[in-house]
């Protein structure tokens, strides 16, 4: 029997039919479209969060991400003549992710050029759901970057609507930490850590509530869509860098872990399936990776932020990575034992 | 890193029948005995048709080592000597017998007079005795192989496929054979410790041997019982060895390298009811499950009986399954109708209905890693499925894809719905295929 063949036999007798099929006969019932929408839910209260920072144009902007992908995804299948995969919903999370990245006030005839890199470039021309090398959201924050750099860090404090704070003048965490210079540091400039907590500070639309962002990531582990390696190991690496880097200063530290992109990358892009290792000690260099090279551009970069080149970069390195961690097959020997 | 490395997966259990005592079916009207029951070699049938037939009569036998003899499972006449085609897709000779519903056994069965070990041995490769947990392995090769290298018995009651509860019955209702089976094995082969490994979603059967245990154990030979977590494939030999002793079997090792001998529950308790009466094997215990059976019931039903028979007994005559499952649902072949038949190593048989049978489309394997995480022997079936693809038999030799047990659980988890066992049964058959092009060549 092949691997595909699967048929209803009709015996000589003729009394019986029955399907005759490859091992095992129990399937789960997990299937990839029940995966992503589970990172659809998780997303939720990041999402909700941002609204409620931002107002309800965090809420077009992301639409206009989901809605962008979507079609994208749908129209190069189409055009490529490939099976349709936007049941999957593989696209809906590209969207989402891809408008958490965005700044609150960029035009919205930009995000469609994100979605089109994330989509079309990074995903589909590559073969599609499985087969990216780079992360498509992660790829499309990064092409806009270098494309609009005015308008992609043109960050609004969040909630300014709200809190009637000067709305231009208001830095980013991740900006005044970089203008400080390292030893000097001094929180003044600074959101208070729980305004950072909740997300009432300047940043992307969906990586400024922390709270929202762990509750999602928290769902993720529990549902076991995702395990827990990725994001422990990169958040506790730049934990560790920055707060040697910061003289051991347990505040320095924690604006780093809450500004920025750095939860949301590490809880939702660098955990992404197609652009991390399939295995755990794969998961963990790379994980460390990430957090190494993220703390390096922060620290000494000239960029404010690094999470999305950081992840970038080991997004490149996963096979690598899979091929130098591979698992030893059970009961096999140590090569330094082999004879 | 223990948590790493907890291997395998959580399947659904859906032991409908642990509560239910097994059902004798007393004669039946036709057996058909194939001739390989066993892993080794095939049986050659010892009678011709016409001949009369007493149950338990030896009718097929070799003179090759790794083999086990077949008997009569009823009395009756020979009907004919025919050619049919097994699970793993072999031919072999079948004897069909046509029960005179007398069930009139052989003259001069008698227990066993047993003096030494080779008596021992002898005894059990009389018996007809192969490993009854499916592998089927001939009892009596298992046990010579393990004489002398091997510290401690090992008893598999875990019974990690879902629906079967043929060996939890036999640790319920046979608590007692099972430990003097226990006490002859370790007695023979010089064993002075043997564990009985269950899993945990069995309490009953925990509870019970607990207390039996503890009221046998000798200083001699101690004897205890293991509660093993209910993960699938927790009663492979290879993961229960390591479950229960922390030993790793080298690859293309057998446990006996490592001193660890393992013996199914059933297989023991059989051979404790040997010893006692010299009743050879002819009968066993089958679950019949599955979505299109409305009661499930375990069965103690004559080997060879054709699965037509079997429903009948069961009052499904009615039933129009989709799928026939002779065996587990993770390892168990699907045969295409009723005319298979329960060999000695058959502990399921499960008929499925329409929903049990749809089939998902597969889609584009995600990485999701799922499949990696699952697998007990820490392969990468993603990549062997990829290397088979591709026809890349080196790459399948590097991802070492004969070390891999066929247990299905990466497939099971797959989310793409990926045939990924079944590439790597293919996979193994390419490498077997170029190492014996190899050896023809040199
Ligand atoms: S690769 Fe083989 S051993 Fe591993 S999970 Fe799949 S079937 Fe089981
Ligand atoms: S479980 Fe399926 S989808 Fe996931 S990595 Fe393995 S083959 Fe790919």
């Amino acid at each position: 029997m092949s691997a595909e063949e699967e048929k209803t036999l009709t015996p000589a007798s003729g009394q019986q039919l029955a399907i005759v099929s490859a091992t095992p006969h129990l399937r789960t019932h997990r299937t990839t479209q029940a995966i992503m929408l589970d990172v659809c839910l998780a997303l939720i209260p990041a999402v909700a969060a941002s609204v409620w920072c931002f107002g309800t144009r965090a809420l077009i902007v992301m639409l206009f991400a989901v809605i962008s992908c979507v079609a994208f995804e749908a129209i190069t299948r189409i055009a490529l003549k490939r099976a349709q995969t936007v049941q999957d919903l593989s696209a809906v999370v590209t969207g989402l992710l891809l408008g958490m990245n965005l700044p609150p006030t960029l035009p919205l005839w930009m995000i469609p050029i994100g979605s089109f890199a994330a989509i079309v470039v990074v995903k589909q021309l590559f073969g599609g759901i499985g087969q990216n090398f780079a992360n498509p959201a992660i790829t499309a924050r990064i092409v806009l970057m270098l494309s609009f750099p005015t308008q992609m860090t043109s960050w609004n404090a969040a909630n300014g609507h709200a809190w009637g704070a000067d709305a231009a003048s208001a830095a980013t965490p991740m900006k005044a930490l970089t203008a400080n210079e390292l030893g000097a540091f001094s929180g003044d400039d600074l959101p208070s850590i729980l305004d950072m907590f909740v997300g009432r500070h300047g940043g992307s639309l969906g990586e400024t509530c922390a709270v929202a962002l762990l509750l999602g990531a928290i769902y993720l582990c529990v549902f076991r869509v995702i395990t827990p390696l990725i994001p422990c190991f990169y958040i506790g690496t730049v934990a560790v860098i920055t707060f040697i880097a910061g003289g051991f200063d347990a505040q320095f530290t924690i604006y780093h872990l809450l500004g920025g992109g750095l939860i949301l990358g590490a809880c939702f892009m660098a955990t992404d399936y197609a652009t991390s290792p399939v295995n755990w000690k794969g998961k963990i260099v790379f994980a460390i990776g990430c957090g190494i090279l993220t703390s390096l551009i922060r620290l000494f970069g000239s960029m404010p932020e690094g999470v999305s080149f950081s992840i970038l970069l080991m997004n490149l390195l996963v096979p690598h990575i899979e091929n130098l961690t591979a698992p030893r097959t059970f009961g096999k020997e140590r090569k330094r034992h082999a004879k | 890193m223990g948590i790493f490395q907890q291997r395998g997966i959580h399947v659904v259990h859906n032991k409908h029948t642990s509560k239910i005592k097994p059902v004798r079916i007393e004669t039946c009207g036709e057996v058909t005995l194939m001739m390989k029951q066993h892993i080794g070699t095939p049986c050659e049938p010892l009678v011709k048709a016409g001949d009369e037939i007493r149950l338990g009569q030896v009718i097929g036998d070799t003179q090759a080592g790794l083999a086990a003899p077949i008997h009569a499972s009823v009395s009756g006449k020979v009907k004919r000597i025919e050619q049919i085609r097994i699970l793993t897709g072999e031919d072999v000779k079948a004897v069909v017998i046509a029960s005179d519903g007398q069930m009139t056994p052989l003259d001069g069965i008698a227990p066993p007079v047993i003096k030494t070990r080779d008596d021992f041995f002898a005894a059990i490769r009389a018996s007809g005795l192969v490993g009854l947990g499916g592998a089927g392995f001939p009892a009596h090769a298992k046990l010579k192989s393990a004489c002398g290298d091997v510290d401690v018995l090992l008893v598999n009651a875990a019974e990690c496929e879902p629906y079967i509860t043929a060996d939890h019955r036999e640790t319920l209702d046979a608590g007692d054979d099972v430990l003097e089976g226990i006490a002859q094995i370790a007695h023979y082969l010089g064993i002075h410790k043997a564990i009985v490994g269950i899993e945990s979603n069995k309490g009953d059967a925990i509870g019970k041997f607990r207390a039996l245990c503890a009221a046998v154990s000798t200083p001699e030979l101690k004897i205890t019982t293991a509660v093993l977590p209910s993960r699938y494939p927790q009663g492979a030999e290879k993961m229960f060895i390591y479950s229960l002793t922390k030993r790793i079997v080298p690859l293309g090792k057998l446990p006996s390298s490592i001193g660890a001998l393992v013996m199914n529950v059933a297989s023991v308790a059989f051979l404790a009811r040997y010893i006692k009466t010299g009743k050879p094997l002819v009968s066993r215990t089958v679950t019949v499950d599955g979505g299109a059976v409305q009661s499930p019931i375990n069965v103690r039903t004559p080997i060879g009986i054709q699965v037509r028979e079997l429903i009948d007994f069961c009052g499904l005559q009615d039933v129009r399954p989709k799928k026939i499952i002779m065996g587990g649902p993770m390892m168990g072949a699907a045969t295409p109708d009723l005319n298979a038949v329960i060999s000695k190593c058959n502990n399921a048989v499960l008929l499925f209905d329409d929903k049990q049978t749809q089939k998902r489309p597969e889609t584009a394997c995600i990485r999701c890693g799922n499949c990696v995480a699952g697998c007990p022997m820490k392969l990468l079936p993603l990549k062997l499925e990829a290397a088979y693809r591709a026809n890349d038999t080196a790459a399948l030799t590097r991802l070492d894809a004969m070390g891999c047990m066929e247990c299905g659980s990466c497939s099971y988890v797959c989310p793409a719905s990926h045939e990924l066992v079944q590439c790597i049964r293919l996979g193994k058959r390419l490498l077997r295929e170029a190492q014996s092009r190899e050896g023809s060549k040199t």
